[in-house]
């Protein structure tokens, strides 16, 4: 338990892991063992704080900022390094941290070629600290900066330790990732300029309400730009299949969980309160695109035969829903996003997680050469697999469930002058996503008729294939009990949030 | 009229380094010559101190001509960093190669005397004379690998280029003073802003001085000697050539555009702007196709250049605000550089060191022979593609505000090149940074053993860029109290 105005230790929890990187790389390198338990330490005492933090935290004013620190940074450019936690930032991240943590655990055991945990490790951590920044930065440029920095490790990520096809999709990662981010860049320097170029603070510029319409309009696209690509939405999502099917299982794992986040969180965060009437502008268009990744994320899943792509395709989908609720800018749909976002990062991370370990196991992730009858020949694997399959597809009581229908329940009743001027869009939207949802449903039941159902292929029936091992039970476990806490608990999530959305929503009119 | 002597105390210091330097070599013999680099270090350092002392005053001797302030000192103090990395790097390239050491480092710190004259110059003929002190050396020091063919060819290239510039930026200035009837830079400003209706043979003698340093800081289309020249000289020469003649020539450049053509803004900036939109993206797009490392940072260094350019296209007549602003944002971006691109030649040296591996594929792999060369080599590479946390970003940042602050169509088109050149210059660094870590080395690639004056000169510099990336006011602080165009 840590008391709530000390914002040290929010920065102590944000810079362990970059300290942790350094310390990893200043180990000499055949140290294996030694390096892969370094990372535990140290993603284990950031969990650590951070576990502080959520008990420090004051639920009751979940709408104020907590822990919060203010000092001078760069006076030339008026930048100031604000970190602060409230209820929005607060379950994403934990999040950033659990999984983490649940990743180093992971990589203890399972590292793909060329090995070299020491680097893998220190690239993991060196994330975890961008990652962990962005959710706590309360001043646009130290936002941009975190931002920025899980590009280069996550492209390392990907590049070294991916599959064979690694050099297209770090490089498309990268520079799409980049491209859009320099939009972004943009749009924050015009709302500066527009606010008087005094502050960047994000809480400040929220209140203040800046520049006319159209300039909320144009600085939004540039914000839209950067999130967007990130999120991703359709049609800015392609760089995301590329990356996922090539990307070692942490990277996946973090990328899904955490990385994609982000462009939400900065939807929700920066673009809805800053530039309310952009956004306001901008929500049919962010509806349309977010139900068109739904369906158009679906029928690619129904099309594809690599377990990894079918997950990555399905993350497209997801998004779309929590795109959905964002577009709906009422109090419902926010909290449903934010809820999606951490049910999708849960569920998928598990989701990855099992791929990975498919592929050790099979050495191959098509779903033609696997071939049916997991049940049978690696029955508690296979156990999880469905469970965690289902919680995707959205069923009742795990924690896929109420961030969709909640979405969808919010996209009813979008905020008043969008149900005035939209609101048989709108209703379409909601139908559009029901259909989605149904394929959805579709195509995880076939996968898992596809792999878990049936006899063993003949290549597989007499060897020998290990069931879910100690270290994957201890990784694994956590995130199938929060599925579980989510579906039945939902006030977990809601309840955290609900003041902080609340007061978001003020800026919205 | 008396001398002020504190104001030159860092010329001086560095005369004498040089003919202690010269007269040294000539009495040490064999492996004594190594010596030479030592002393020139310890001149160095001694005038780092002398120039530090002069920093929050305002000096100005020889009638005017030679000034010392804020921006002088920024200039120097940067000048004389390069020096001490460059003589760090450029160590055991040249003590092992036993060719000319006294003669390279009596040139080296020649070169640099008229470096740090440029940005004191407050008048043509001066400008003219730090110019020539900063080039003539530099013919040479290309030239010093005297039985390499390309070595021989570079230094023809830069040394006919180098004149025929140095004659075009003359011509114009004599004409300059044939209309002003002064040499003074304050002085020519002031005629310029009282002469209403100007004679188009003047703004073509302007155009012709600007086109001058076109060649100094090799802007596109007066750019074609680098490459080659780059490629032949020695490499500690061209890590010199890249950077340090380079700034010399924005110094001089700074000078002549926003105080003795200030009024004339509105001529040479959109001419200097598209310039700088040719430049970055020429040289980008051409660094694209390099397959040897020198010439891939020899283009990038022109792309560089181009970025550095920008600010010089958005300024105008009259407006001191933004004109300090836009050459604030050119002094950050040649401090950024010369870290960056100093440290991103030290590691080429010490690649080229063991059997003078230098083209891309020579670099497969380095992340294992050399690991701090190759985090330190990605470090460089990201930082001089604008990725963050380095210093290379604000480097991007600063020159991108600047043209965004002018909020004029010009320059808001001028942001928007910055922002794609940037996206398509990341792709090359990191095709660098990814053949270094994600290929396989060949077969018995030796490992790298750069020695310690280079391995800690080169973690040093990343050091600084990483720091500097995460706290740019260390340099704004200083950079942001300059006034050379505040009127």
């Amino acid at each position: 338990m840590i008391s709530n105005d000390a914002g040290w230790a929010i920065a102590l929890a944000v810079f362990l892991p970059a300290l942790g990187a350094i310390v990893l790389s200043l180990m000499p390198s055949h140290k294996d063992t030694e390096a892969r338990w370094t990372a535990v330490l140290f993603s284990g005492a950031a969990l650590l704080v951070a576990t502080g933090i959520l008990a420090g935290f004051d639920f009751g004013a979940s709408d104020q900022l907590q822990f919060e620190t203010n000092v001078a940074w760069i006076d030339a450019i008026s930048a100031r390094y604000h970190t602060g936690i409230d209820g929005i930032s607060m379950p994403l991240f934990y999040l950033t941290f659990l999984l983490t943590f649940l990743c180093a655990i992971y990589t203890t055991k399972h590292l793909p070629d060329p090995g070299k945990p020491k680097a893998f490790l220190a690239l993991m951590l060196l994330l975890e600290t961008g990652m962990a920044g962005t959710f706590i930065a309360f001043d646009l440029v130290l936002f941009f900066i975190f931002w920025e920095l899980v590009l280069v490790p996550m492209y390392f990520m990907i590049g070294m330790w991916g599959g064979p096809r690694r050099e297209y999709a770090s490089v498309k990662f990268f520079l799409y990732t980049l491209f859009g981010s320099v939009f972004m860049l943009v749009a924050f320097l015009a709302v500066y300029f527009q606010s008087g170029g005094q502050t960047w603070d994000i809480m400040e510029l929220s209140a203040m309400g800046i520049g006319s319409r159209t300039f909320q309009i144009w600085a939004f696209l540039g914000i839209f730009l950067g999130f967007a690509i990130k999120v991703p939405m359709w049609p800015f999502h392609t760089w995301l299949p590329d990356a996922h099917t090539e990307a070692p299982t942490v990277g996946s794992v973090l990328l899904a969980g955490i990385l994609l986040k982000m462009g939400t969180y900065g939807f929700i965060r920066i673009g809805l309160p800053i530039l309310p009437e952009g956004a306001e502008a901008f929500a049919p268009i962010l509806g349309v695109l977010g139900v068109i990744g739904i369906i158009y994320g679906s029928l690619c899943c129904l099309a594809q035969t690599h377990v990894k792509r079918l997950i990555a395709f399905s993350s497209v989908g997801h998004m779309g829903f929590v795109m959905l609720g964002i577009a709906a800018l009422n109090e419902r749909g926010i909290q449903a996003a934010l809820y999606g976002n951490i049910a999708h990062g849960v569920v998928t991370g598990l989701l990855f997680f099992l791929a990975g370990s498919l592929h050790e196991r099979y050495h191959t992730l098509e779903i033609d050469e696997i071939g049916g009858g997991m049940l049978v020949k690696i029955p508690k694997y296979g156990v999880l697999f469905t469970y965690t399959a289902v919680a995707s597809l959205g069923l009742p009581g795990l924690a896929g469930f109420w961030g969709e229908f909640t979405a969808m329940w919010a996209a009813i009743f979008p905020a008043e002058n969008l149900e005035a001027n939209y609101g048989g869009l709108y209703l379409a939207l909601v139908i559009g996503a029901g259909i989605g949802t149904l394929l959805t449903a579709g195509y995880f039941l076939w996968l898992l008729q596809r792999v878990n159902l049936g006899r063993p292929a003949p290549q597989w029936a007499d060897k020998r294939l290990d069931d879910v091992m100690a270290i994957e039970w201890v990784s694994w476990l956590p995130l199938a009990f929060i599925i579980l806490l989510m579906g039945v608990y939902p006030r977990i999530i809601f309840g955290v949030q609900d003041a902080a959305v609340a007061r978001l929503v003020t800026f919205l009119n | 009229m008396s001398i002020d002597y504190a104001a030159i105390a860092p010329e001086i210091a560095l005369t004498i380094t040089a003919i202690v330097v010269l007269l040294a070599d000539l009495f040490l013999k064999g492996d004594g010559k190594r010596l030479v680099n030592p002393i020139a270090t310890v001149g160095t350092i001694v005038t780092i101190v002398l120039t530090a002392a002069l920093w929050g005053e305002t000096r100005s001797t020889f009638g005017g001509m030679f000034v010392v302030d804020a921006y002088a000192v920024v200039f120097k103090m940067m000048f004389l960093l390069t020096l001490g990395a460059i003589l760090a790097v450029g160590y055991r390239y040249f003590a092992e190669g036993r060719f000319f050491q006294g003669e390279y480092y009596f040139l080296l710190l020649v070169s640099f005397l008229g470096m740090i004259v440029m940005p004191s110059a407050r008048d043509l003929v001066v400008l003219f004379v730090a110019i020539e002190t900063v080039s003539i050396p530099a013919f040479v020091m290309a030239g010093l690998r005297k039985r390499d063919l390309y070595s021989s060819e570079a230094a023809i290239k830069f040394f006919l280029i180098g004149v025929l510039s140095v004659a075009i930026s003359l011509f114009g200035m004599s004409m300059i003073y044939g209309f002003t009837g002064t040499t003074s830079l304050t002085g020519i400003a002031d005629v310029l802003r009282s002469t209403s209706n100007p004679e188009p043979l003047l703004l073509g003698s302007l155009l012709l001085v600007i086109v001058g340093f076109g060649f100094k800081v090799s802007a596109v289309p007066f750019h074609f000697w680098a490459p080659d020249t780059y490629a032949g000289s020695p490499l500690p020469v061209t890590a010199m050539l890249a950077v340090a003649s380079k700034a010399a020539g924005f110094a001089g450049l700074l000078a002549v555009t926003f105080i003795a053509f200030e009024p004339y803004a509105s001529i040479w900036a959109p001419a200097l702007g598209v310039l700088a939109v040719l430049t970055m993206t020429i040289g980008n797009l051409t660094a694209l196709q390099q397959r040897d490392i020198v010439r891939l940072l020899a283009y990038s260094s022109i792309g560089q250049a181009g970025y550095m350019l920008v600010p010089f296209g958005i300024a105008q007549a009259g407006n001191a605000t933004l004109n300090t602003q836009a050459i604030e944002s050119v002094l950050f971006y040649l401090i950024a550089y010369a870290i960056m691109n100093v440290g991103a030649f030290g590691v080429v040296i010490a690649v080229y060191r063991k059997g003078g591996d230098r083209s891309l594929n020579d670099y497969a792999g380095l992340g294992y022979r050399s690991p701090i060369m190759a985090i330190a080599m990605t470090g460089f590479l990201l930082s001089l593609g604008g990725a963050v946390p380095m210093v290379g970003f604000w480097a991007k940042w600063f020159v991108f505000v600047a043209s965004v602050q002018a909020a004029t169509t010009f320059g808001y088109a001028l942001a928007i090149f910055v922002v794609l050149n940037a996206v398509i210059a990341m792709f090359y660094y990191l095709r660098v940074a990814w053949i270094m870590w994600m290929r396989e080395p060949r077969e018995g690639a030796p490992a790298l053993t750069p020695g310690f004056i280079l391995a800690s000169a080169v973690t040093v510099l990343m050091l600084v860029s990483l720091v500097l990336g995460l706290l740019p006011g260390i340099v704004t602080q200083y950079s942001s109290a300059i006034e050379i165009a505040a009127r």
